[in-house]
């Protein structure tokens, strides 16, 4: 399998990275880095992950299925996500969710039908001080109102 | 980049660079009296900056505050096996964003505190473990790390004294479970983030089964502070067990919510009123929690006269935590606020011991049905006996966490368990915005 010129710099970072004979350190982060080329964790990563660190496919199915960031399906172009937890409700996350899933006809972990925005409810994702918030993919957007939404959906789709 | 404002109330220790120009470079680092806290140290003896760190009286910033000195003198120093220094950025605890807003704004000064750990238990590798979320982290972090290799901060014989220091960031992929520290060792190893049986402490067998320090980012960042200006100088800024200042992220229902650096012993009252610009709407305080979700939830009375340290909070059975201040004023329906809070633990068990894994699915069924008006008048008690049940009896605190909350809501706000009884809608709802777990 092979992978861009900067992944493929970021796998033998990552594989010196740990102690000799540790290289299953590697497997999560080589994971998540892949994920974002290859828009999911499919059977062919798994497969090339663990022969380059060293366990059985198996192991890393056992491990990938653990974590949340982790994905057997593809998510869309860009994966909105809302926080709904405690700091986030007090500032009406949950109103900001119920409206996200409104604007764009698709629930929790469901992808537009064009493949280009998915949604997904999450948990606290370290932006308390400044809720309610969401995540574009990695980008932090903080305060958002529902109309602030409407926005960055908007934009999303011209993007798309 | 800072999203709030800071306060003229603030002890500003760790956050003094924030705002500068380019504050996240090494060049403003160096100008302002970055590193020297290393050099000091790499002339000292290990039992001295140990020495140092324990008369700061500096205590973990992660939420369970034990002393960091303490902690350092556990490692085996002449153990022939290697040490490492481990950084806890997995930063989950619901309420809790400043670990984001150090190293963002000042990803030097950890490094620096790295370095002075590796120093004083002869430690010569180190692992940043970054929560998966925080990607932009990573970027700021490897930034600065390659930045600082390429200067003589880290690698070989750094800037002449010997010492040789690896630093290596690693991402974690979205779990909670993995901000406890076991747990977080046995992700770094490659594994699910399942918690360790302890004995043996990390100190004595942690990543890759060598001694190991592992603390929080906040508790790395204390330290050359602490190296360049004293321990003495440092404990003095806080409350006679607890030295410095605490990173506290005011959330929820408060004017101007954000991340404020304030001495240990900070009034509460004036924490809201005068740093958070008081509640929202000039509404009432209900309840209050000190350092994130897992902490016992207070009450407006309980925290009168309150001050923002781990004995204060202690005497009122609650806990400093992680300095995740949750304000919730008199709207707001704590039926709801724990239904929440336990919807999040059941996400985020590991489900590796039964009371935990069972308990928390149990109750957010409970809760959920609770609030949306299909409540027993014997569920109040089950709820309370499920929280006992959990307490003290799984391998990691997150059981804890799950039940510490959810005991304090339906003690001390029973009648708003009573309200919703019977079929009736939630009292704090308009009509259609029930929510469903």
């Amino acid at each position: 399998m092979t992978f861009s010129p900067q992944l493929e710099a970021r796998f033998d970072k990552l594989l010196k990275s740990y102690p000799p004979g540790r290289q299953r350190s590697a497997m999560i982060p080589m994971l998540m880095y892949a994920q974002d080329e290859l828009g999911s964790v499919t059977d062919e990563l798994v497969d090339e992950v663990a022969r380059r660190v060293g366990v059985t496919p198996l192991q890393v199915n056992e491990v990938l299925s653990y974590y949340s960031m982790l994905h057997r399906k593809p998510l869309g172009k860009y994966h909105v996500q809302v926080c709904t937890n405690i700091s986030c409700l007090l500032c009406d996350g949950d109103k900001l969710w119920e409206h996200a899933c409104k604007k764009l006809g698709i629930g929790h972990k469901e992808v537009t039908a064009d493949g280009q925005i998915s949604l997904e409810e999450v948990e606290c994702m370290g932006a308390c001080s400044w809720a309610p918030a969401i995540q574009v993919n990695y980008d932090f957007e903080h305060f958002v109102t529902p109309e602030k939404l409407d926005q960055i959906l908007d934009g999303l789709r011209k993007k798309a | 980049m800072l999203y709030n404002e800071p306060s003229p109330l603030e002890t500003r220790v760790l956050s003094f660079r924030f705002g500068l120009p380019n504050s996240a470079t090494l060049d403003t680092y160096l100008a302002t009296r970055g590193y020297e806290a290393f050099r000091k140290a790499a002339g000292m003896k290990p039992e001295e900056i140990i020495e140092q760190v324990k008369i700061s009286n500096l205590r973990g910033r992660g939420g369970a505050g034990f002393p960091t000195g303490m902690k350092w003198s556990f490692v085996p120093r002449t153990s022939p096996k290697p040490k490492y220094i481990v950084v806890n950025a997995d930063e989950s605890e619901p309420g809790t964003c400043k670990d984001r807003v150090l190293m963002e704004n000042d990803p030097h000064q950890l490094i620096e505190g790295c370095l002075i750990a590796g120093l004083a238990v002869d430690a010569h590798a180190g692992y940043i473990y970054i929560r998966g979320e925080y990607r932009y982290l990573i970027e700021v972090m490897d930034k600065a790390i390659a930045e600082a290799y390429e200067k003589g901060w880290l690698g070989k014989n750094i800037q002449g004294t010997g010492f040789d220091f690896d630093l290596y960031t690693h991402s974690g992929a979205g779990a909670y479970e993995c901000g406890e520290e076991s747990a977080l060792l046995e992700s770094l190893e490659g594994k699910r983030g399942i918690p360790r049986i302890r004995p043996p402490f990390p100190a004595v067998v942690g990543a890759f089964q060598c001694p190991t320090v592992l603390n929080n980012v906040e508790t790395y960042c204390a330290v050359p502070a602490i190296l360049r200006d004293g321990g003495a100088a440092f404990a003095a800024l806080g409350v006679p067990k607890a030295g410095g200042t605490k990173m506290t992220c005011l959330t929820g229902h408060v004017n101007k919510p954000g991340v404020y650096e304030l001495r240990l012993g900070f009034p509460v009252k004036q924490m809201i009123e005068e740093v958070g610009g008081g509640i929202r709407q000039g509404r009432k305080l209900k309840a209050f929690i000190p350092g994130g979700s897992s902490c016992p939830v207070l009450t407006a009375k309980e925290v009168e006269g309150a001050t923002m340290d781990y004995d204060s909070m202690a005497q009122r059975k609650s806990m400093l935590g992680s300095g995740g201040v949750i304000i919730m004023d008199e709207e707001t329906c704590m039926v709801k606020a724990a239904l929440r809070i336990m919807r999040f633990y059941a996400h985020e068990s590991c489900g590796w011991c039964i009371p935990c894994r069972e308990g928390t699915t149990w109750l957010r069924k409970i809760l959920t049905r609770f609030h949306a008006g299909g409540g027993t008048r014997s569920d109040i008690d089950l709820i309370g006996d499920l929280s006992r049940n959990m307490l003290g009896r799984t391998f990691c605190p997150l059981g804890d966490a799950a039940a510490m909350p959810t005991l304090s809501i339906v003690e001390k706000f029973r009648g708003e368990f009573e309200d919703h009884l019977n079929g009736k809608p939630c009292p704090f709802e308009r009509a259609g915005e029930m929510v469903t777990a």
